[in-house]
């Protein structure tokens, strides 16, 4: 349970070696021991969404994965989504829709959104509403986030807003 | 965007920050040779505690430390009341850490420190005690009885009790025409924000220095209270906030945990960590609503009231914390609600039982007091065949009956009055909008095999109470505008609205302004966050202090120029006078070489007088017999909020708290067995709302009635989106299901709880 292990994985572009236990958890792991704490805990138990990352492009909860288990994988965090100072499109569209009020869910939210306009970049306003009906938000009633997600997803499209 | 910024929906300054991941939230804070704890709580919901084992917990490779209440060197401090301190509870009142009995489960027993939480929470499975189990008290019928005593030496379970009224119910009743009784049960939930508590503290007694990362909500009167407890001058606690993701009444109260991380950090000799889990926020973090009402309402054959009285009983949990009775008070004082009720007595029961401690939570005792009386209100309407909506204006105080003094329905509070306001005209805008005479020949009509119902309910609610609240704007030389206030930000935007209010009041950006707040060591003062209060006492003391600066750069620019500040003019962040300016920027600089700063100091002080928000909500529902699943199809309010100093952000207080509230209806529920053990302790069983099945949503914010007793206008708007939300909904689902004949008593409304309701009707 607490023998180390030595893991290589890239972590918004950069390659980072640690030494873990295999017990860590991959939302640990990039909190406590790569110092990104965009990556937020709000239950540890897989509901609540809050610490969703990439991971090899697909949405996943960083508190149910072991960081192990992330050998040779690309992840991506809230850290990652920028280009520099340059805010993503989804980060605007968030901004620009008063999508987040705290902000504590709101790394988790974006991280899915990515996914899920990835893979789906013409979504209805039905299809965003199940897309992030695994996350729990409690300060916006999720109506601007499902907004910014749209925006989002024109704003990929090149449509005007 | 440009000035004027006050009632535009600016973009958020919080922003930035929260969206690159860079925000500080407490368990983002590292600090050098930090240590973190984790609690050891009880499993019981009452037991002795006869021996505590700390042997193979303190063996485990990495724990520096496991303490109990016995291996603390200190008086352990009682948690002090802040709210609504009724005579009585000071028997009730929690210690940091159980001695000799647990109450609750969740209820702190000891403490690991250890060098990371893996290994602090592997010392926890090692911790043995020696617990008898003792009854568990589960509901506020068992309380009364008294049968088992949870505080022994109180002789007692009752918390208090008192009687409030006006008029005289008992003549109201005996001459009423009509009269109904109805038991009404609001379900025990809570506040449930997204980022659980924590707190780091640094306690280096030598220098004396106890600083606390993590503070938020009222962070003056948690330091005093802190100060007390350590025997330490006040300026030698350091209450510091950082990001908060959310709050909603819970956090920032003065909790077991804020003495024992201290005690922690003391032993320790270091800083120590802790932050809750969410298995430990569900039952350490307090609780709220939870009321039992029987309620009774007198009438006239044609619907006005002539009276009504009620029972009011509160589960407070076991320990009265720092909210005193707010929730069953205001259960109480909200009961009558906007309506002319000229005969009103309220007998309000406070009892412990075997629960986890009871405090506030978004509209406190305003959630429950709606529910009940709107409930009512629809029951008589049906009785006495009079269209609800119509029945509401027959007895809504009109814009000639305000103000109106509602008396003291709380006891030692000042007397209350409800200010200017129209509320049958935010009733008639919700009617409107939702197209009322369209639905109310058709409650219960079958569409594509469910059955609708539209349901309305009008509430009142109170702002901005509290102690007065300060602010601090100073120009630096660089160009930046500062602004200190005392108010806190649990994640509501309170830095973009007072910015607004500031880059108004002195004609400048809104993107040179920071805001610093809460953190004692940043202001000198301030009365904190709670009661929908910071637009208000905040943005009022902004305001004030704004204008007070502007005064200040005109003397300056008068000693600048050498002439009277009669012939100068303030305009857009400068002092002017015929062809020349000086920039608030040039007479910071200015002032800095005459050895002082530009600056001004401001309080607002509301005395006492509390505007009301007030408005109505309606929601019409679909309900399928068969599963016993409501659908709210769609949802209108209106909220008469004074002035909206962002409407987006506005906007994004009503819709959150509806959909709270929608949680609160259906969802949320804190269920405990016969034995006190709480069976929603994790997010699995404890269900909040999500993002499917969102009804569609229009919120309106009415601008109609500025409160009179501030500069800006402003009411509160934060809870005005939360509080009528069950009344609306039950009696939605009510008009649905009239067919059946299923009237909503009890929350929540769970497809269980229909379907038993129509299976024992034979549906």
């Amino acid at each position: 349970m607490t023998s180390n292990h030595r893991i290589t994985l890239t972590v918004n572009g950069q390659t980072q070696d640690c030494e873990i236990e295999a017990r860590l958890t991959l939302a640990d792991c990039l909190r406590e021991k790569l110092n990104l704490t965009g990556t937020h805990l709000g239950c540890e138990h897989g509901v609540c969404g809050a610490c969703t990352v990439l991971v090899d492009g697909a949405a996943v909860r960083s508190c149910l994965m072991f960081a192990v288990q992330a050998q040779d994988t690309d992840i991506k965090t809230v850290e990652g989504l920028a280009d520099g100072d340059q805010l993503s499109d989804l980060q605007q569209a968030f901004h620009d829709n008063f999508a987040l009020q705290c902000g504590f869910c709101t790394p988790g939210f974006m991280t899915t959104a990515e996914a899920f306009l990835s893979e789906n970049p013409t979504p209805t306003r039905a299809e965003v509403q199940s897309a992030i009906s695994g996350n729990i938000c409690r300060c916006t009633g999720y109506v601007s986030i499902i907004d910014a997600i749209l925006d989002a997803a024109a704003r990929h499209r090149g449509d005007a807003t | 965007m440009n000035a004027p910024y006050i009632g535009q929906s600016v973009k958020r300054l919080e922003d930035q920050r929260l969206l690159t991941g860079a925000g500080r939230y407490i368990d983002d804070i590292k600090l050098p040779g930090m240590l973190v704890m984790a609690i050891y709580r009880s499993p019981h919901a009452h037991a002795r505690i006869r021996g505590i084992d700390l042997t193979a917990a303190r063996a485990v490779p990495g724990v520096t430390d496991v303490f109990a209440a016995n291996d603390i060197d200190m008086n352990l401090p009682e948690i002090p009341l802040r709210l609504a301190p009724f005579d009585g509870f000071e028997r009730f009142l929690q210690r940091p850490i159980a001695a000799n009995k647990a109450r609750y489960v969740g209820e702190p027993v000891a403490v690991v420190i250890a060098t990371d939480r893996y290994i602090a929470e592997d010392a926890l499975g090692l911790i043995e005690v020696d617990f008898e189990p003792l009854p568990a008290i589960t509901t506020v019928d068992q309380a009364a009885a008294g049968d088992t005593l949870i505080h022994e030496d109180a002789g007692e379970n009752m918390g208090t009790r008192y009687t409030v009224g006006r008029g005289d119910t008992d003549k109201a009743f005996a001459d009423a025409p009509y009269t109904r009784r109805e038991r009404f049960v609001t379900n025990r939930h809570g506040a449930v924000p997204m980022e659980t508590r924590g707190l780091i503290a640094e306690f280096e007694p030598d220098i004396p220095l106890l600083r606390l990362h993590g503070a938020t909500k009222v962070n003056f009167f948690n330091r005093r209270h802190l100060a007390a407890a350590f025997d330490l001058p006040e300026t030698a606690v350091e209450l510091i906030e950082t990001d908060v993701g959310g709050g909603f009444g819970a956090r920032g109260e003065l909790y077991p945990e804020d003495y024992l991380v201290p005690i922690a950090s003391r032993r320790a000799g270091c800083p120590v960590k802790w932050i809750e889990d969410r298995r430990e926020n569900l039952t350490a973090t307090n609780h709220s609503r939870d009321i039992v009402c029987d309620v009774e309402i007198a009438a006239t054959e044609d619907g006005c009231i002539l009276g009504m009285r009620a029972i009011v009983q509160g589960d407070m949990g076991a320990y009265i914390r720092t909210n005193g009775g707010v929730v069953p008070s205001k259960a109480a004082q909200f009961l009558p609600g906007p309506y002319r009720v000229p005969d009103f007595s309220c007998d309000v029961q406070f009892l412990i039982t075997n629960k986890t401690p009871v405090g506030t939570f978004r509209g406190p005792g305003r959630f429950e007091a709606n529910f009940c009386r709107e409930r009512l209100l629809d029951m008589m309407a049906a009785d006495l065949g009079i269209d609800p909506a119509e029945l509401r204006h027959r007895n809504l105080m009109e814009p000639a009956d305000l103000p109106y003094r509602i008396g003291e329905l709380v006891p030692g509070d000042p007397d209350a009055t409800f200010d200017r306001g129209n509320y049958p005209s935010a009733l008639n805008r919700l009617l409107d909008e939702v197209g009322y005479d369209d639905w109310k020949d058709r409650q219960g009509d079958i569409i594509d095999g469910r059955t609708h119902g539209l349901g309305i309910a009008c509430f009142i609610e109170s702002s901005a109470a509290g102690p007065p609240e300060s602010a601090t704007i100073t120009i630096r030389p660089d160009g930046r505008t500062e602004i200190r206030t005392g108010a806190s930000s649990v994640g509501q935007g309170t830095e973009t609205g007072l910015a607004q209010i500031c880059a108004d009041g002195l004609g400048i950006d809104i993107a040179t302004i920071d805001v610093f707040h809460g953190s004692t060591t940043l202001v000198e003062t301030g009365g904190g966050t709670f009661h929908s209060r910071n637009t208000v006492m905040a943005g009022n003391a902004t305001r004030i202090a704004a204008d007070a600066l502007r005064d200040r750069a005109l003397d300056l620019g008068a000693l600048r120029w050498n002439c009277e500040t009669a012939g100068l003019d303030y305009r857009d962040g400068a002092v002017r006078r015929s062809g020349e300016s000086l920039s608030l920027a040039e007479l910071a600089t200015f002032a800095e070489t005459r050895g002082e700063r530009l600056f001004a100091d401001a309080t607002f002080d509301n005395e006492k007088k509390l505007s009301y928000s007030y408005g109505a909500h309606a929601a019409l529902v679909a309900v399928d017999v068969a599963t016993g699943m409501v659908e709210v199809k769609k949802y209108v309010l209106t909220e008469e909020i004074g002035r909206a100093l962002n409407p987006a952000m506005v906007q994004g207080q009503a819709i959150g708290g509806l959909v709270q509230g929608l949680g609160g209806t259906f969802l949320d529920h804190m269920v405990y067995d016969d034995d006190g053990q709480l069976l929603t302790g994790s997010f699995a069983d404890y269900l909040l709302p999500t993002s499917d099945g969102l009804p569609e949503i229009t919120a309106i914010a009415l601008e109609e009635s500025p409160s009179e007793f501030n500069l800006m206008g402003f009411k509160g708007a934060g809870e005005g989106g939360i509080v009528a939300v069950a009344a609306a909904v039950g009696n939605a689902v009510s008009h649905a299901l009239c067919a059946h004949d299923i009237s909503i008593t009890e929350l929540p409304i769970t497809p269980d709880s229909l379907r038993k309701a129509l299976r024992d009707i034979g549906a």
